[in-house]
C-alpha cells in the first residue's frame, strides 16, 4: 500500500476494499518508523488524522458522495495555516502558533477528502535551498542520510520519497517545490501564480510564492492541483481563470510538442553527470516525437541577482508583522526598557540567521538612496526576463532545464556560504519572476563517492547521534556510491498547466525514474 | 557601493528593520552582505532605459464590494498573542512614550 497512488488509494477506499482508517494508520506507522532518522515533520497529528479517517469511513458506509481525494494522507508543509494545528514556518517566533483559521489550499484539501497527518520541516518562513535553516534541525534526505533534501520544502519531498504519504502541499518562492522534488525524486508542481490561492500560507514574497503539490507521479500532481485550483475571493491574486480537466489532459501524447531547450543558459556551473541525465531525458522525448527547439532566455543569467534582490525586499516588508505582540514569541523581560526594544530582542531571538540575513538586504535594497540601484533596477530586469519567456513561447509549448545544476549536497556543505547556496536555485527562480508554472519529474541518478562514516560500526552510527549524520541501515548506496536523484524541469505558458503534466507523464511512461524507491 | 558596505551600515539597517544583532552577526552580515551585493552589481550592466517595472505579474482587476462580513471572534484573534488583555479585548504592549 506503501507504493500506491493517492489515486489508488482513494480508487481502494471508494470500492471498499480497503478503509481510510487502515490506510491512514499503515502511513502514520510508517513516518513513525522512517521520520526519527529524516527529520520530515515538525508535528504529526495522530489523532486528528485518524479521527478524520473515521469519518471517511462512515460517509462511504453511509452512501455519501467521496472527494476525489477520499482518506488519501497528505502531509502539509509547516508555513501553511491549519486550524488548531501548530503552524510554525520552522521558526522560534512561531514556536507556539495554533492558527485560528485553514489555509485555503488545507480547507480545498480536506474539503475533497484529504486526511492530513501532520506539517512538514522546512527551511524557516521558506527561506532557503537546503532545508538547513529550519529551526528544528535539517530533513535528510532518503537516498543518502547526510545529504540534504534540498529545500525549502525538504520535508515534504522526503516525505513523498521516503513513502510516508503519497501526496504533500509545498511552497515555492523560487524553487521551493521544484528543488527538493528533484532533490529526492518526486515530482513537484509549481503552478501559474495566481492559480493557487495564497491565503493562510505565511507570506515570504508576495508577487513570487505560490501554493503546489508534491507527488510521486504527474498523475497524482494533477489531481491534487484539480482541486487546490481555483479563484478564491480571500486571495485578490488569486486568478479567475477557469481550470481545465487536469487529469483529462494526461494523454500520453508528445507527438509534434516543442520543446525548447535554453543551450545559451544551461552552461557553465552543470554538473556533467546532471548534464548527461538531462540530455538522455531530451532525447527520451525527441525519439516520443517531440521537436526540440534552441531557444534564447538572454536575461536569465540575471535572473540570481534579480530574484534575492526582489525576494529580500518583499520579504523585509511581510516578516515587519512579527513584533512579538499579536501571536509568536515575545522576548521577556524587557517590559520596563519600551516597545522598540521588545521589538527588535524579539526579532532577534526569534529568527534565525538567514532570515535576518534577507530582512537586512532586503531592507537595505528599499532603503533611500539605494531603491532605484538595486530594488527598481531588478523589477525592470524581470520585465525583461519576461518577455523573454513571452518570446520563447512563441516558438516552442514548454522550456526544459535540469531543475538543479548540481545533485544533492552534503549537509553543512555550503552553509558558510550563502551566496554559494543562492546560486544552486539558478534554473527555478526564473518560473517565480515571470509567474509561469514549472516542474520537476524525476529523470535519472547520479553517483557519489559514500561518506565515510558508512564504514562505522552500526552502534558506533547510533552513538554518534542523529546531529552527526549517521547513514540508514540498509540504505540504498550501502557497500557503494551514493545514488542520487536528478530532475527534468519543464516550464510552461501562463496557466497552461495542462502540457506541462501532459509531457511529465508522457515521460514517466517512458522511463522508470519515478518508480525507483529510496531504501530506509 | 557594494564594497562600500561597512558595519554601520548594518546596524543602521538592522536598526530600521526593528533586529538587534550581535557583535558577530554584524561583522559577519557586513561581510556576506557585501559578497551579495557585489554579485548583484551585474544587474547595472543591463539597459534599462524606458523599460518598465514589474512588481506583481498578477493582470487581473479582482474588486468586489466592501461589505461587512463575519471575522475572527475576539477571543481567537487574542489565543495566540504573548501578553493578551482578554478582558479588556485588548494587546498588551510594553511602554511606548519612553
Amino acid at each position: 500500500m506503501l507504493d500506491a497512488s493517492a489515486r489508488a488509494i482513494r480508487d481502494e477506499i471508494a470500492a471498499g476494499r480497503t478503509s481510510a482508517v487502515d490506510v491512514c494508520r499503515t502511513f502514520l506507522g510508517r513516518i513513525e518508523a522512517v521520520n526519527p532518522l529524516l527529520n520530515a515533520f515538525n508535528l504529526v497529528d495522530r489523532d486528528r488524522a485518524l479521527a478524520r479517517a473515521a469519518d471517511i469511513d462512515r460517509r462511504r458506509a453511509a452512501g455519501g458522495p467521496l472527494g476525489p481525494l477520499a482518506g488519501v494522507p497528505v502531509a502539509v508543509k509547516d508555513n501553511l495555516c491549519v486550524r488548531g494545528m501548530r503552524t510554525t514556518a520552522s521558526s522560534r517566533i512561531l514556536e507556539r502558533f495554533v492558527p485560528p483559521y485553514d489555509a485555503t489550499a488545507v480547507e480545498r484539501l480536506e474539503a475533497a477528502g484529504a486526511v492530513i497527518v501532520g506539517k512538514t520541516n522546512c527551511d524557516e518562513f521558506a527561506m532557503g535551498s537546503s532545508n538547513e535553516n529550519s529551526a528544528f534541525g535539517p530533513v535528510r534526505n532518503p537516498w543518502a542520510t547526510d545529504r540534504t533534501p534540498g529545500g525549502s520544502s525538504g520535508g515534504s519531498a522526503a516525505a513523498v520519497a521516503a513513502r510516508c504519504v503519497p501526496l504533500a502541499l509545498g511552497s515555492d518562492t523560487g524553487g521551493s517545490i521544484r528543488q527538493p522534488a528533484a532533490f529526492c525524486g518526486v515530482v513537484g508542481l509549481k503552478p501559474t501564480y495566481g492559480r493557487v490561492s495564497r491565503y493562510g500560507l505565511l507570506a515570504f514574497a508576495s508577487s513570487l510564492d505560490q501554493i503546489g503539490p508534491i507527488a510521486r507521479t504527474a498523475a497524482d500532481a494533477a489531481l491534487a492541483l484539480a482541486v487546490l485550483a481555483g479563484a478564491d475571493p480571500a486571495d485578490a491574486t488569486s486568478s479567475q481563470e477557469p481550470v481545465p480537466h487536469l487529469t483529462a489532459a494526461l494523454t500520453g501524447d508528445v507527438t509534434g510538442l516543442r520543446i525548447g531547450v535554453p543551450r545559451g543558459f544551461v552552461t557553465e556551473g552543470v554538473d556533467e553527470a546532471v548534464r548527461r541525465a538531462f540530455e538522455t531525458a531530451l532525447d527520451t522525448l525527441r525519439r516520443a516525437g517531440a521537436a526540440l527547439v534552441d531557444v534564447a532566455l538572454p536575461h536569465a543569467k540575471y535572473a540570481i541577482p534579480v530574484y534575492y534582490l526582489i525576494a529580500t525586499a518583499e520579504a523585509s516588508s511581510n516578516l515587519a508583522r512579527y513584533d512579538g505582540v499579536r501571536y509568536g514569541y515575545r522576548a521577556r523581560g524587557e517590559t520596563e526598557r519600551g516597545v522598540r526594544e521588545m521589538y527588535s530582542r524579539t526579532r532577534d531571538q526569534g529568527f534565525g540567521a538567514e532570515v535576518k540575513r534577507r530582512i537586512v538586504l532586503g531592507t537595505y535594497v528599499l532603503s533611500a538612496g539605494y531603491y532605484d540601484a538595486y530594488y527598481l533596477k531588478a523589477q525592470q530586469v524581470r520585465t525583461l526576463l519576461r518577455s523573454d519567456y513571452q518570446q520563447a513561447f512563441e516558438q516552442v509549448d514548454v522550456l526544459a532545464m535540469p531543475t538543479s545544476p548540481i545533485p544533492p549536497f552534503r549537509l553543512g556543505e555550503k552553509t558558510a556560504d550563502p551566496l554559494q547556496m543562492y546560486l544552486a536555485d539558478v534554473f527555478t527562480v526564473s518560473a517565480n519572476l515571470a509567474g509561469l508554472p514549472a516542474i520537476s519529474v524525476p529523470c535519472g541518478f547520479v553517483e557519489r563517492p559514500a561518506s565515510a562514516l558508512r564504514s562505522e560500526s552500526p552502534s558506533a552510527k547510533l552513538r554518534r547521534g542523529l546531529a552527526e549524520a549517521p547513514r540508514a541501515e540498509g540504505s540504498a548506496s550501502e557497500g557503494g556510491p551514493d545514488r542520487l536523484p536528478v530532475g527534468l524541469q519543464l516550464t510552461g505558458r501562463v496557466f497552461d498547466e495542462s502540457t506541462l503534466l501532459r509531457v511529465a507523464d508522457a515521460y514517466e511512461r517512458l522511463t522508470d525514474w519515478h518508480t525507483q524507491v529510496p531504501l530506509l | 557601493m557594494a564594497s562600500s558596505l561597512t558595519v554601520a551600515d548594518v546596524e543602521r539597517i538592522a536598526a530600521l528593520a526593528h533586529l538587534e544583532l550581535t557583535a558577530e552577526e554584524k561583522a559577519l552580515f557586513t561581510r556576506q552582505l557585501a559578497d551579495i551585493l557585489a554579485y548583484a552589481e551585474q544587474v547595472q550592466a543591463v539597459d534599462t532605459s524606458g523599460v518598465p517595472a514589474t512588481a506583481h505579474v498578477h493582470a487581473e482587476r479582482s474588486e468586489r464590494e466592501d461589505e461587512p462580513r463575519p471575522s475572527l471572534p475576539r477571543e481567537e484573534a487574542l489565543a495566540n498573542a504573548p501578553d493578551p488583555a482578554p478582558d479588556a479585548g485588548l494587546f498588551r504592549v510594553p511602554r511606548v512614550i519612553t
